[in-house]
């Protein structure tokens, strides 16, 4: 029996577990696929908005500006990339500027600090690769990258370490309210007293499992580009005025040095359409250059899509449902959620408290989590004495981002480990680079079936059926 | 750790440059390769044709690779695998990493840069759809048939009429797959001809000239892809759309010269060949920095890469004993009407009377003269029959005769 069980291991599930791992409760998170962070969070613009843009008064408003406050401290505790560059909205007509003077007065409203309006001049200056046709911009000092399935891996083990219990390749099937709920997976039920449902893009359905008060997920696709790391287009993250579709195509750089350019929003009806589209790249790359006119779109490394999970409210739904006492909804979670996912871990902490559940701290809660060893990151003299520890360290397995066979080795062992490409990739970044994996995955995949003891056939790419090898080549060429 | 000579890169055109610096009189060479044995892609190509320009006979690569390994270690040439060069300063201070030494400085007196090339990938086309398993770069696949001993699939698509592509094509045919058809969105191929007939014509496997893929399917494992005819911008035509039902596309879609390093000690890319600019000696326009093979523009035969990694071994060897010319009239490579680039791009003519020019045409020509102008005289007119981007021409130069002015022009065009 469990104090509460958070279904779906993304951004918002693991934010919410690593919040409740703080106290003496007893937390599973149940996870449908066969890694953590593996759906919206994985494919997203990785910013931490400012603030300014979701509307006063609104859930949106009040958690993102008080998310991204806690990044700093999240982040330094958690040993996750983030770096505060702060953002631009460009304005190119008298329209737009109007649109900049509102988002600036919703953003004071909102409370968020270091806002200005830059002039022309003062826009070119700190970006001058922008189109010359700018005429201002709202500048927004408090916004910031980060690599979003990285916070939410950590997010998790840091909730593991603190005695959270995870159970991946767990969908939940149905939900049944007896004096507890019991929660039923294909070969497993749970019980618990509190229920959070997170979801993500199947929040609805969770949801219909319980409750009567009905919303619909609508899937909201993105399309983006990577770029090469020797690509420097902006030092802000650029967004174009807002739409009614949302924040529009912003052109940033990543943590980790590439470009992300993207995305395009298009309402869909599958929750699993990941795919990218020749137009919705089109449509992506035409709306960029109206912000930098020269995109060498040549040193594009990969084309990706997230689907937003958006509901028709104009809000996020944080709620314990009406009709059905302990049972939480986090659902329609789209932008500016992972700004906003560490305060609303703490604004469902309060609705789990008043909803009765009793909270004590935990007087043996570690609050840090010692992140993968970045070996490229290292002076000339750590990285000699890592390899003397471990000479594993010395063997470059991902060339393009100088991977080392330890830090994939650490990927695979440590709590909640990898134990695919993509989950070995997301970790520690061997095969993001430029040749996408080209080289190294066979060296990974070899790594891989050693330390997880399966035949190399057996590795799989990403999720269940992402089958790479279908056997043994014949013993003898004819 | 001090060396006279850094190769880096122990593939064809690294083991070449070593013995050849070996053979003039370079003691203290290290070559460096970062696989577990050197050869380089070599030998993963275990099909034949190797050789024949140079041994005048047909080897396969790791047979062709044997044969200088060999020549390395009865010259005693010292090599390191497993070895990862990290960082290279225009000072030519080496940054390796391996697991015996850890990260060490190594100081050179010339470097040879010989780290080929890279396939381009998914990404870089920018081919839409999902994002499945079961969509390889040809080489990735060649390495996991033929390294590694493991299938990568039973039903292939294959984009790209590229060598490895076509090679692949017969491999994993001979292998019990079914290769359904080898798409080019060029009305060309950019592979070699014979290679055409041998791995496509006599398996009769269908190559689709002006057509790409233009989606792909499915959401773990590939379940086909959709391939259209394109027009002459390359846009797909509607009402085109074929669907392949596959487990499997392979991209053959081109190289690119792996030339990180390069930058990092501050060498200079030309454009055209996606490698460092070189003169005739194959130095870079870091003094002592030489770089030759697929990281200076791709080959598509490896006798060629021999030949001019011989080029750069012998000129850093004079350049360590300090006979290596820098005086004298330099004229530069242009690449007039047809041509995509012409290497080298720089010629002292001090250090070389004569000098094989490398270059590929942008289309094919039927019927045409490769011409060499020297500003405006016509000093070398060759006739052919066919000329194909897909094969790289060579055209030597005789300069003893020839009148010869600081900054003259030396055009390659095509005639039609």
């Amino acid at each position: 029996m469990y104090d509460v069980l958070i279904i779906g291991a993304g951004i918002i599930g693991t934010s919410i577990a690593r919040e409740l791992s703080k106290y003496n409760l007893k937390v599973c998170v149940l996870e449908k696929d066969n890694d953590v962070a593996n759906g919206t969070t994985k494919a997203n613009s990785a910013i931490i908005h400012a603030g300014y843009d979701a509307k006063n008064g609104t859930l949106k408003a009040r958690l993102n500006v008080l998310g991204n406050q806690m990044f700093d401290k999240l982040c330094r505790d958690l040993d996750v990339p983030f770096k505060r560059i702060g953002s631009l909205v460009l304005a190119f007509d008298d329209n737009d500027l109007n649109t900049l003077h509102k988002l600036y007065d919703n953003g004071i409203k909102n409370g968020v600090k270091d806002l200005y309006i830059l002039s022309k001049e003062e826009v070119i200056n700190i970006e001058p690769n922008v189109n010359k046709t700018v005429k201002a911009a709202l500048y927004a000092k408090t916004a910031g990258i980060i690599g979003p399935f990285e916070m939410a891996i950590a997010l998790a083990e840091n909730a593991y370490e603190n005695g959270v219990e995870f159970r991946l390749n767990s969908e939940v099937i149905d939900i049944k309210k007896e004096d507890v709920y019991v929660v039923y997976t294909k070969n497993e039920k749970f019980k618990a007293r509190y229920v959070v449902n997170c979801a993500g893009l199947y929040a609805d359905k969770i949801n219909d499992m319980v409750s009567k008060n009905r919303f619909k997920i609508i899937p909201r696709r993105g399309e983006y580009y990577l770029l090469d790391k020797s690509v420097k287009l902006v030092n802000h993250i650029i967004f174009q005025c807002p739409t009614k579709l949302g924040k529009g195509v912003l052109i940033t750089p990543t943590v980790h040095g590439n470009t992300l350019i993207g995305p395009n929003a298009e309402d869909l009806e599958d929750k699993e359409a990941i795919n990218t589209t020749r137009e919705g790249l089109r449509f992506v790359l035409d709306t960029a250059k109206k912000s930098v006119e020269d995109i060498p779109i040549g040193m594009s490394i990969t084309n990706f899509a997230g689907l937003r999970a958006r509901t028709e409210l104009d809000d996020f739904i944080i709620k314990e449902a009406e009709d059905s006492k302990g049972f939480i909804n986090v659902a329609g979670i789209e932008s500016p959620g992972l700004s906003a996912a560490p305060a609303i871990a703490l604004y469902v902490l309060d609705i789990l408290k008043s909803s009765g559940l009793e909270f004590v701290r935990k007087n043996n809660f570690k609050n840090k989590r010692k992140g993968i060893i970045k070996f490229s990151d290292l002076s000339f003299e750590e990285k000699n004495e890592l390899i003397k520890k471990d000479s594993r360290y010395g063997r470059i397995i991902c060339r393009c981002e100088e991977i080392t066979e330890g830090e994939i080795v650490d990927a695979i062992r440590r709590p909640l480990g990898a134990t695919t490409l993509d989950g070995v990739k997301r970790r520690v970044r061997a095969g993001m680079g430029r040749c996408q994996g080209g080289f190294c995955s066979p060296r990974v995949m070899e790594i891989l079936s050693r330390e997880l003891k399966v035949k190399m056939e057996d590795i799989i790419k990403d999720h269940e059926g992402s089958y790479i090898l279908t056997g043994p080549t014949k013993k003898e060429v004819d | 750790m001090q060396y006279d000579l850094v190769v880096i890169g122990g593939g064809p055109a690294g083991l070449a440059a070593a013995i050849e610096a070996k053979e003039n009189g370079i003691d203290k060479i290290l070559l460096i390769e970062r696989d577990r044995e050197l050869g380089g892609i070599l030998q993963q190509c275990i099909h034949n044709g190797f050789g024949l320009h140079i041994f005048k006979q047909q080897l396969t690569g790791p047979e062709y690779a044997e044969r200088f390994i060999n020549i390395l270690k009865e010259k005693n040439i010292e090599y390191i695998t497993n070895t990862m060069v990290l960082d290279i300063t225009d000072k030519k201070e080496v940054y390796i990493l391996n697991e015996k030494l850890g990260y060490k400085k190594i100081n050179a007196k010339a470097v040879i840069l010989a780290m080929g090339c890279r396939e381009r990938t998914r990404g870089a086309i920018s081919i839409p759809g999902f994002r499945p398993s079961g969509i390889f770069t040809a080489g990735t696949a060649q390495r996991f048939l033929n390294i590694e001993g493991y299938m990568v699939g039973k039903k292939v698509v294959i984009l790209g009429s590229g060598d490895i592509g076509l090679i692949m094509a017969r491999r994993l045919t001979l292998e019990g797959a079914k290769v359904i058809a080898v798409v080019e969105i060029m009305p060309y191929s950019t592979g070699l001809t014979r290679n055409i007939v041998q791995c496509l014509k006599d398996f009769n496997i269908p190559l689709l000239f002006e057509h790409t893929v233009i989606d792909i399917k499915g959401k773990s494992r590939v379940e086909g892809v959709v391939v259209a005819k394109v027009d002459e911008n390359k846009n797909p035509i509607k009402g085109t759309e074929i669907y392949y039902e596959c487990d499997t596309l392979l991209l053959s879609v081109g190289l690119i010269p792996e030339n990180e390093l390069s930058k990092k000690a501050g060498v200079i890319i030309d454009k055209r060949t996606s490698g460092p600019f070189v003169t005739e000696s194959m130095e870079t326009n870091i003094e002592g920095i030489f770089a030759c093979g697929n990281v200076v523009h791709v080959h598509d035969l490896v006798d060629y890469v021999t030949l001019e990694a011989k080029r750069a071994g012998k000129a850093a060897a004079k350049y360590i004993k300090g006979t290596l010319r820098r005086d004298g009239v330099k004229i530069i490579t242009i690449n007039g009407k047809g041509i995509r680039y012409v290497v080298p791009q720089i010629i002292n003519i001090n250090n070389s009377k004569e000098v094989t020019l490398f270059f590929r045409v942008d289309n094919i020509y039927k019927d045409c003269k490769l011409e060499v102008r020297l500003n405006e005289k016509v000093i070398k007119s060759i006739k052919k029959d066919k000329v194909t981007p897909g094969e790289m021409e060579t055209i030597n130069i005789d300069f003893s005769k020839l009148d010869i002015k600081q900054d003259d022009k030396l055009f390659v065009e095509v005639k039609e």
